[in-house]
């Protein structure tokens, strides 16, 4: 692997409105997008300062579009907050949590991004993190914090 | 009409590796005209080939998203910051 698969640090409140945002967006997939400080010029620690649930503009189940209106106001926002947007999320709703060919592709537009995955599959959710660069799907270990 | 133009990091490349540059025109569709045709790496990045917007692109005058309004007919003005941001999209 040729790059950094930085540890994803989430609060627990971080992780229940991404959950709480996934099962709301039922029976379409949700997304949003999360910030946080980078090093090395755009790679994100890990470290999570905020999360920005937003519109799937796809309105689907089989896929998602972030809102531009609300893609642009997180960017603000973190930009306001001395961060970056660092990385999305989003809901699959039958599937595995695993990159689909589809983020895959999508990807190369944020190459330096973490890419959290929700699949609401089964009863209990799974959150699985990644980066994708040049194609590949590296998993990233997340941790949950106090908070 | 010189508006400021904002581009993300993997069009760069395409503009000697500037973040934003400056271009002229009267709307978004003119901007993004001559912006190809100083820079023919941009051809096809931001106008498909029927003409429309690309669709994983999002452009916005100031804070304004041009698909809610006149697309690539939007108007600009002088001092204008226009804004290139990829779509967050996926399956």
């Amino acid at each position: 692997m040729s790059f950094a698969a930085p540890l994803v640090r989430l609060t627990v409140s971080q992780y229940e409105r991404i959950l709480a945002h996934c099962y709301h967006g039922l029976p379409d997939e949700a997304c949003g997008l999360l910030a946080g400080p980078v090093s090395n010029g755009d790679e994100p620690t890990g470290v999570v300062t905020e999360v920005y649930p937003a519109r799937n503009a796809a309105a689907s189940a089989r896929v998602y579009t972030v809102d531009s209106g609300d893609q642009l106001r997180a960017m603000r926002d973190a930009e306001a907050h001395g961060v970056e947007i660092v990385g999305c999320w989003h809901s699959h709703t039958n599937t595995d949590p695993y990159p689909s060919p589809t983020d895959i592709d999508q990807a190369k537009w944020y190459p330096t991004w973490l890419y959290l995955i929700v699949s609401l599959r089964d009863v209990a959710p799974m959150l699985r993190a990644y980066r994708i660069r040049d194609g590949v799907a590296a998993e990233c270990a997340v941790t949950l914090e106090r908070g | 009409m010189a508006v400021d133009v904002r581009l993300p990091t993997l069009l760069r490349p395409h503009v000697d590796g500037a973040a934003s540059i400056s271009a002229d025109g009267a709307t978004i569709g003119e901007v993004f005209g001559e912006l190809s045709s100083k820079y023919p790496g941009l051809e096809g990045q931001l106008v498909d080939e029927s003409g429309s917007l690309h669709k994983f692109v999002n452009v916005y005058v100031n804070d304004d998203d041009i698909r809610y309004l006149d697309q690539l007919d939007t108007k600009v003005s002088d001092g204008d910051v226009v804004s290139i941001l990829p779509a967050v999209a996926g399956g």
